[in-house]
Order: C-alpha cells, then sequence, then structure tokens
C-alpha cells in the first residue's frame, strides 16, 4: 500500500505512475482525492521487486512533487470488495464530536464501514458538516435507526437508507 | 434447455447492437428458456439481456418479484423492448452478471413507460417505477452495446440526496401518467 500526500500541483498522478510502470509494477484499487489544498494518493500496487527497492524508486519522485511517501505491506490483492448495503448520511452544524458520535454508535451495532466522505458546506459563518458512510450491517435497518436515534436531540440528523445493488 | 456462456468485458460482443426479433416461432422459444435458465444459474441477477449470452436478438428477461418490498409485474420476458416516456432519475448501486466483482452507481429514470412484445408477437405496455424501471433500463442498454460501467456517475458513497430529487408536480418532465 502506497500512501503520497502532499501539496495539490497538476501532474502527480501522471508523474508516481509513470514511475511505478516503469519498474514493472502494476496498479490495482485506489483512491486519489484532494483534501483542503492537498492531494493524497492510496494505492495498491503490485511490484516486481521488494518494497525497499520500490522505496528506492520512490523517493526522488515524491522530494520531486514535495510529497511526503509511507509504504506499507498489504495483503489482499485484487477481487476482495465487500458490497455495502447500507448507507448512512449525516448533516449537522459543524463541531467536534460529530464523527464520533455517529459511527460509535453504528460502531456498536457491528456496522462495518467501507466508505467514508465527508465535507464542510454552508456558509463560513454557519457551516455545516455533511458526512456520507456506506458500510455493511447484518442487523436490520430498525436496529440501526434506533441506535442513532438520540443524535438527532444533539442537532444531528442521521438518515439510514438500505442500498439494493442491481445485478443484471 | 442448456446454460449458455456469459460474455464478459472486454470480450467487444457485448458492445454489438442486437437486432429486433422478427419470427416469433419455436426457435426463439427454445432461445428465450437458454436465456432463463443462464440467469438462474449464476448469482441472483434480476435480468438478463439476449447479447449476455452472444444471441444478438433485442430479448430480456427481467424478474425483481424476488426483492422485498419491490413494485414490480412479476417474471417479464421482453421481446423488440422500447421505452416510450421516462422521468424522473435517481442514484442507484448496480451490478452486472458481464462485469464480475464491480459495482457502481448510476444515474437512471425512476418512471418508465414501456411497449414490447411477448414471445408469441402479442403486444404489451407496462408503466414501472423504481427498482423495477433501473433493472428494465439496465438491460435495454446491453441491446445497443452499452453498459453500467458506461454510465457509472461515482463508485464512492450516493451523494444526491433522494428527498431532494423527488418529482415534485409541475417539475421538468414531471408529466403525469
Amino acid at each position: 500500500m502506497l500512501t503520497l500526500v502532499g501539496e495539490d500541483r497538476p501532474g502527480i498522478v501522471a508523474r508516481v505512475t509513470s514511475a511505478l510502470t516503469e519498474v514493472g509494477c502494476n496498479l490495482g484499487e485506489a483512491s486519489m482525492i484532494r483534501l483542503g489544498s492537498s492531494f493524497t494518493i492510496m494505492l495498491m500496487v503490485a511490484c516486481p521487486s521488494p518494497g525497499a527497492e520500490l522505496e528506492q524508486i520512490l523517493t526522488p519522485v515524491a522530494a520531486e512533487l514535495h510529497l511526503r511517501l509511507h509504504l506499507d505491506p498489504a495483503g489482499g490483492g485484487l477481487h476482495r470488495h465487500l458490497v455495502p448495503n447500507i448507507q448512512v448520511r449525516v448533516m449537522g452544524a459543524d463541531r467536534a464530536g460529530i464523527v464520533a458520535a455517529v459511527t460509535g454508535a453504528l460502531a456498536r451495532t457491528g456496522f462495518n464501514i467501507l466508505e467514508l466522505e465527508s465535507d464542510v458546506a454552508g456558509d463560513p459563518e454557519r457551516p455545516v458538516y455533511i458526512m456520507n458512510i456506506q458500510g455493511c450491517s447484518e442487523r436490520t435497518l430498525e436496529t440501526l435507526r434506533e441506535a442513532v436515534a438520540g443524535l438527532g436531540a444533539e442537532g444531528i440528523a442521521v438518515d439510514i437508507a438500505p442500498v439494493e445493488t442491481l445485478i443484471g | 434447455m442448456a446454460i449458455r456462456i456469459i460474455l464478459r468485458v472486454p470480450d467487444e460482443r457485448l458492445r454489438q447492437e442486437s437486432e429486433p426479433v422478427t419470427r416469433f416461432d419455436a426457435a426463439l422459444r427454445l432461445a428465450i428458456d437458454d436465456l432463463e435458465e443462464t440467469r438462474q444459474s449464476g448469482p441472483a441477477a434480476v435480468g438478463i439481456a439476449a447479447p449476455q449470452i452472444g444471441w444478438f436478438q433485442r430479448v430480456v428477461i427481467v424478474d425483481v418479484s424476488t426483492k422485498k418490498g419491490v413494485a414490480n409485474h412479476g417474471h417479464l420476458i421482453l421481446i423488440n423492448p422500447e421505452i416510450e416516456h421516462w422521468e424522473g432519475y435517481d442514484i442507484g448501486r448496480e451490478g452486472c452478471l458481464s462485469v464480475p466483482d464491480y459495482t457502481g452507481n448510476v444515474i437512471r429514470a425512476t418512471r418508465i413507460r414501456l411497449s414490447a412484445q411477448d414471445p408469441q408477437g402479442a403486444p404489451l405496455a407496462f408503466e414501472m417505477e423504481g427498482f423495477e424501471a433501473r433493472a428494465v433500463q439496465h438491460e435495454l442498454d446491453h441491446l445497443d452495446g452499452l453498459l453500467f460501467i458506461d454510465r457509472v456517475v461515482s463508485r464512492r458513497t450516493d451523494l444526491f440526496q433522494r428527498k431532494v430529487y423527488a418529482a415534485r408536480p409541475g417539475a421538468a418532465g414531471g408529466k403525469p401518467t
């Protein structure tokens, strides 16, 4: 698992992936997104050479692009996808503790988060925190809704809906 | 009856347009039996289109009746189907027998009016909504060489609040049916 973070600028993805391709690396699942003014890359790389060598190849590239580099041996491989069956949408006046409150309530039901993305919207004077979660749960919708029911009183709107994946 | 091989991406044959059915004969009904048996043989697919088994005629099967709480018309064999009217839109997650191990979010119309023929050639007409309408649109795309991966807007979280986009009276495209 390759992690790269740094000030956003055009060409980061192209430069990094070219360097990986040149040494025969194969790229798998990835999440690449701009957060704030930073660009973040988390990328699964299958490499013919051991990790140390990969670090050697990437260190100059990361330095050139002013990116922080981190490498972790990752298990897995391709075709290990889990399909989410529950979607959770959260909105509330921005304040500390919303994520912990919502995910804590979900975690106590055994909810497994597959994806979480959040943003701050609204006026700068009255920011609104918006979070969308997709995940897996074996509990009923009623159980999950009950688990987050108390959050309404704290000004956090939580909407839990099933995700029906159509296979055709 | 026989289980046929399902074509998978990147098989170029999935990209070809299928021909209208002109002969409603025993051979057609035998091929439909194969299509249904193939659909039943794999993971729980709510639909299948003829080109997915390398049969390039405008035939699809849709059956969402196994999904709990979903409005439906039961098991449908649709020959030469055409969507005559659509309205509203919604995002939903889709996968495909021809694209294993990948799902993504796709925008589809929420209500459609559909015409088709049955295996004897008699005309059919339906008004559909929600999951069933989505399944029909997914299968009809196959007849035009399109796959849901051509329409994926996001693999990530559904960013759109469905409630906000619920059809309002007098909204654009909101012609009552």
